[in-house]
């Protein structure tokens, strides 16, 4: 998969500056609706925990958190099931369409983390958050960030997995018992939620740093700029 | 592949590649007030209708050990309204009507004749917690075939003392873990758990399994669903 590049013209000034074709149109977009979805599962999914904030017994209960109603959807449990089971589609549907052109397109050999990649995460950590030298990097994606994309759609896999066994405990009691049953189920899909929220958390100050070109590339595929 | 532009025609093509992102503005639909009560209405029964594909006659639900079991005293006792509904014992029958050969009404012995299955089983509420309970009582297969239910019914519904009301599909109702449940936990019901006569269905969530079953109807049509599912939960919701 060749990156396109582009060298642009300024029309009044003349000074070229370059383009790089970085993320094609069915990433662009899975990666929006996506993004849309997982705001309506966390925080719908924060109001059905409000129902029964804990993972111990129901007698005597004993709430692991008071999550504030603010920061959750569907303002009572029914009302927030129906947005969790309306976007469980839209964000199982999103992650078939993007896992599929990913492996169709071959363009999966940007960001699927690999053995090789190994060795180039610790200088990438020392240069994020020791202040350490950028290491070179030749692909369109360095080793930690490869390593960030791989784990986010593995925890979505998982989200959807965990979800299942939770909705079907019976129909797929093998998936719930690969988790230790319905109860820690719900553990992992809970747990599995707050790992996903801190590839977002990541991610957006990534974002921040990176700039405004770089975010502009996520809208129209392309990045301007060195 | 290295090609040139320049500034005017790349500002066009940009454009064009943000406005392939439109697809994503549909999904503002959710925040009109007037779509989102049919668009979330749409996805509910899209999920119950995959829950009832989903569901298969053969597979049972898993049964657990006698340790596994929640104690008595902690399994909780739910009601929408009161706990006891005051139920006369000695006056109780259980009235069937609807697209059977025998309706009429049946009393707690005339049930109990029936063979009777004990089974350690999982009940899951809707709220998140979870217990193992021990449930005693006839199939519900049994005593449909008892009162000559017919075969090509699509409904099961039930009416409760406490003014509860109730229903199920018949590929559930037929599932040879559906009981109507007068026993738990070897003893007969407490009033609580919905003495004399529940359903207990481990292949359903909590809310369908309604306590002090009065009335029993085998129907083709609905005429209402359930308490909890009018106010907007899941009609199917099979586990």
């Amino acid at each position: 998969m060749a990156t396109r590049a582009m060298a642009i013209e300024d029309v009044k000034t003349g000074e070229v500056t370059q383009a790089v074709y970085e993320h094609p149109f069915v990433v662009r977009l899975c990666h929006w609706v996506n993004a849309v979805s997982l705001f309506v599962m966390v925080g719908s999914g924060f109001q059905i925990f409000r129902a029964f904030p804990s993972f111990g017994a129901k007698i005597p209960q004993k709430d692991l958190l008071d999550w504030p109603k603010a920061l959750a959807l569907g303002g009572w449990l029914g009302g927030a099931l129906q947005w969790h089971l309306t976007f469980m589609w839209i964000y199982i549907a999103t992650g078939l369409v993007y896992i599929g052109y990913q492996i169709f397109s071959g363009n999966y050999k940007q960001v699927l983390f690999v053995r090789h990649d190994l060795p180039g995460v610790l200088p990438m950590v020392r240069h994020y958050f020791f202040f350490g030298p950028k290491p070179l990097t030749k692909e369109a994606y360095n080793p930690l960030q490869k390593h960030a994309y791989t784990s986010a759609i593995g925890l979505g896999v998982l989200s959807v997995l965990t979800g299942l066994a939770i909705w079907k405990p019976v129909q797929f009691s093998w998936l719930a018992w690969m988790m230790g049953g319905f109860h820690l189920a719900r553990l992992w899909h809970f747990l599995i939620m707050w790992a996903m929220l801190a590839f977002v958390f990541g991610h957006l100050v990534m974002v921040v740093l990176h700039g405004w070109n770089n975010f502009v590339s996520m809208l129209t595929g392309w990045k301007k700029g060195p | 592949m290295n090609s040139r532009t320049d500034s005017r025609k790349f500002k066009t093509m940009n454009r064009r590649e943000l406005l392939k992102l439109t697809p994503v503005v549909a999904l503002g639909a959710f925040a009109i007030p007037q779509l989102q009560k049919p668009l979330l209405k749409g996805g509910l029964s899209f999920s119950d209708w995959t829950s009832a594909r989903l569901f298969r006659s053969g597979h049972l639900a898993p049964t657990f050990a006698d340790s596994d079991l929640t104690p008595f005293e902690k399994f909780p006792i739910n009601g929408y309204d009161v706990d006891d509904p005051e139920v006369d014992f000695d006056k109780w029958t259980l009235t069937v009507s609807g697209s059977v050969q025998k309706p009429g009404d049946y009393t707690l012995a005339q049930i109990q004749a029936l063979p009777k299955v004990t089974q350690n089983t999982r009940h899951v509420c809707v709220e998140g917690w979870d217990v193992i309970g021990r449930f005693g009582g006839m199939r519900l297969s049994d005593f449909l075939k008892s009162i000559g239910a017919d075969p090509t019914a699509r409904f099961v519904s039930v009416e409760c003392a406490d003014d509860y009301y109730e229903s199920i599909d018949i590929a559930t109702a037929m599932h040879p873990q559906s009981l109507l449940c007068y026993e738990m936990y070897g003893q007969p019901l407490t009033r609580e758990h919905g003495a004399p006569l529940r359903l207990s269905i481990p292949t359903k969530i909590g809310y369908k399994q309604a306590k002090y079953l009065t009335d029993l109807k085998v129907s083709h049509v609905l005429e209402k669903v359930g308490y909890w599912e009018d106010q907007g939960y899941s009609e199917f919701y099979g586990l």
